[in-house]
């Protein structure tokens, strides 16, 4: 067993009595559960594929402590300033893996909505909110899944009736703000009711230059004819580990886009798993990084193609400098018995340094004789002949590259829906790639201790 | 304005210019024709700054200048400006953003404020007009999906944002049809001023018929082997390159 794993099942034993919801005999075995599965599974598979990775940081964080109550209440804008303002959200914040709340944990909005803390929603909705979190925890569940089983303290809560649109897209913001290191498992519930509709944001931000191990699961479960928008985004500190995986279960005719985007970041693992379990489901997938220094960003897909008539499509994009590490991991299956699917999954890299290294491997199986499907991926340099026409119509070197790698990396962005969203995340980009974005010099956060 | 002396250029250790020699004054239009692969792409690139090409003998004076010492986007700075026969597509750049941050650097570099976001506009509006552009091309991404006649309206349409003093068109009129040629050369006509001068690359004597030459060049074998008035162009077209070539083997052997 490795020291890591063998740390947090010691660290089991000493606070399972301290984590919420374990009064409820349900929850105290999807916990044991967890650690089980922790247990057999022992990050072989992660060792396996990125075994520095595992040995440098995810080992290395053996002491971390979970945190086990809340933080006390502070208003949020005594730390937190949204610059996203011409965006109109709902917002919760998540501080230090709380939800940060003026005692209202959990909000029912006219239109039937509810809205806040997953335990809070569990102990009011106990019928509607256990089943789904009892619910079959992935079908491709990981070590870090069931690690964040084990130990998850709280999360965001969202359901939608069915029928209903929820007009505002609502934001989920996690923080990290803490003079200690920290090691933080929320878990995340959104069901989106039939016929429903969903704009969901979820930023991860670091305030301070602190060690951090997070580990978030957010389970979707998407009704027939629903549709969820999901955008990413994460600008975090170098210091940070964070994994984040989605499990997404479609039924009939619903329909799930996400567009994922990476500023900045320590290590990071974006793993995203679709279930297409009944015909007609669409997914559309987009994704960015934007990476450099030491840093690492990992993105995995998986896309489950159960039954037939569904369609699935993924672009990815990033630009790797320095001696900053891309992995991309797509794998579409389709079953034997899902004839007419469509799926295209297409990664496209740029490196600007020798040393930076992109590692891209799409991934398709397929069972079924009657259907379409294509990969692709690249992985260059700079186009010389465009650098060469910019160049000649007075452009210097630095700005034609500059301009380049904009339109490279804006393609992205175009696919958003929300105008005012997109106009924010190519100001985002454009700053990125001017090299103005830090992550203390947000222009979505204002870092309190830098002014 | 320009005067080249001498020029001797290899690609990879093959030359393939063998000491061109030409000056072009303020105010005047030069045509320079010849067979396929004589080197008269290379002589437009090598003006141009492209770095695959080797300089091994002779000079470029521009202005009094030393050409060959400047960087690529200097050169288009000083007012050298080169139309190309195939301009590149570039994906996600806007015709607009591309024009803009063209013209901020190149004022910058002679000390000119940037224009404010109604000036642009207008002058983008205004030029477009030149070569029949209609407006909606100028959202759209630099050369991605044109056709063959809207690229080279698009390179005119640049050199009309530009205002060079010297542009040099490579091929301008390949694979245009008479209507696009018509547009493209109205609009290098509409831009000719006593200040200005252009070069202009062709194996074809038609577009000689929209854009009048002062003088007339063939290139052959990396050399200029013969100039003179327009009417060469006339005398080309009707009699081919065999003459020359006929005429140039024979000087070789004397």
């Amino acid at each position: 067993m490795t020291p890591f794993t063998q740390y947090i099942q010691e660290l089991y034993e000493e606070v399972k009595g301290q984590l919420p919801g374990n009064e409820i005999p349900e929850i105290a075995d999807l916990r044991q559960n967890g650690l089980q599965s922790l247990l057999e599974k022992d990050f072989s598979i992660f060792k396996k594929e990125n075994k520095q990775i595992f040995e440098e940081r995810v080992a290395n964080t053996c002491g971390l402590k979970p945190q086990l109550t809340p933080p006390p209440y502070r208003p949020v804008e005594e730390y937190f300033h949204c610059k996203v303002k011409d965006i109109d959200t709902k917002m919760c914040i998540f501080l230090n893996g709380w939800y940060v709340h003026n005692g209202m944990p959990l909000v029912v909005e006219e239109n039937g909505t509810i809205i806040g803390s997953l335990f809070e929603a569990l102990k009011q909705y106990p019928k509607l909110v256990l089943p789904y979190l009892l619910a079959e925890a992935s079908k491709k569940e990981d070590s870090l899944s069931a690690l964040n089983r084990a130990l998850f303290n709280d999360g965001l809560f969202i359901y939608v009736p069915d029928n209903v649109a929820v007009e505002k897209p609502i934001q989920l913001i996690s923080l990290t703000d803490s003079d200690q290191d920290l090691l933080l498992h929320n878990r995340n519930l959104i069901v989106v009711g039939k016929n429903a509709r969903l704009s969901f944001m979820q930023c991860d931000d670091s305030i301070q230059y602190k060690r951090s191990f997070i580990n978030n699961v957010t389970k979707i479960f998407l009704a027939e004819d629903s549709s969820l928008s999901y955008y990413k985004m994460e600008n975090k500190n170098p210091e940070s580990l964070l994994f984040n995986e989605v499990d997404v279960e479609q039924k009939g005719h619903s329909q799930f886009y996400s567009n994922a985007m990476t500023f900045n970041t320590g290590y990071l693992r974006n793993k995203i798993n679709v279930f297409l379990t009944e015909p007609f489901a669409s997914t559309k997938m987009y994704g960015l990084y934007l990476v450099d220094k030491k840093q690492h960003v990992d993105n995995q897909i998986f896309i489950d193609h159960e039954v037939p008539d569904c369609d699935s499509y993924q672009l990815y994009k990033g630009i790797v400098d320095d001696e900053a590490v891309a992995h991309f991991l797509g794998h579409v299956l389709v079953r034997q018995d899902a004839q007419h699917t469509v799926a295209s999954q297409t990664n496209r890299n740029m490196t600007l340094t020798d040393e930076a290294r992109v590692t891209s491997k799409p991934f398709l199986e397929i069972y079924a004789d009657d259907v379409k499907c294509n990969h692709g991926t690249t992985v260059g340099q700079l186009d010389e002949e465009a650098m060469y026409y910019l160049r000649t119509r007075g452009i210097c070197e630095v700005n034609a590259r500059r301009l380049l790698m904009l339109a490279f990396a804006n393609e992205i962005a175009d696919f958003i829906e929300i105008d005012s969203l997109k106009a924010r995340y190519k100001e985002m980009i454009r700053k990125r790639l001017n090299g103005e974005l830090t992550i203390c010099d947000q222009c979505v956060l204002h870092c309190p201790h830098l002014g | 304005m320009l005067k080249i002396e001498n020029l001797h250029v290899s690609i990879k250790g093959k030359e393939i210019l063998k000491g061109v020699n030409l000056e072009i004054n303020k105010g005047e239009v030069h045509a320079i024709m010849g067979p396929n692969g004589t080197g008269k792409s290379t002589l437009a690139s090598v003006i141009a700054g492209k770095e695959v090409f080797d300089v091994t003998e002779g000079s470029i004076t521009y202005n009094g200048k030393n050409l060959l010492d400047m960087s690529i986007e200097d050169r288009a700075r000083e007012g050298i400006f080169i139309g190309f026969q195939y301009p590149v597509e570039i994906p996600g750049v806007s015709i607009t953003n591309f024009m803009k941050t063209s013209l901020e650097e190149i004022r910058r570099y002679r000390g000119l404020e940037p224009l404010s976001e109604l000036e642009f506009r207008k002058l983008m509006k205004e030029k477009a007009k030149i070569v029949e552009l209609t407006e909606k091309l100028s959202n759209r991404s630099v050369n991605e999906g044109f056709s063959g006649g809207e690229k080279k309206r698009n390179e005119i349409f640049q050199m009309a944002m530009l205002e060079p003093q010297l542009s040099i068109l490579d091929e301008t009129d390949s694979g245009l049809d008479i209507d696009a040629l018509r547009i493209v050369a109205n609009g290098v006509t509409k831009l000719k001023s006593p200040e200005n001068s252009t070069v202009v690359i062709t194996h074809y004597q038609r577009l000689l018929d929209y854009i009048v030459p002062d003088y007339i060049h063939v290139l052959f074998d990396g050399k200029i082997v013969k100039s003179g008035p327009k009417e060469l162009a006339l005398e080309l077209e009707k009699r081919g390159y065999d003459w020359i070539k006929q005429e140039y083997e024979q000087n070789k052997l004397q």
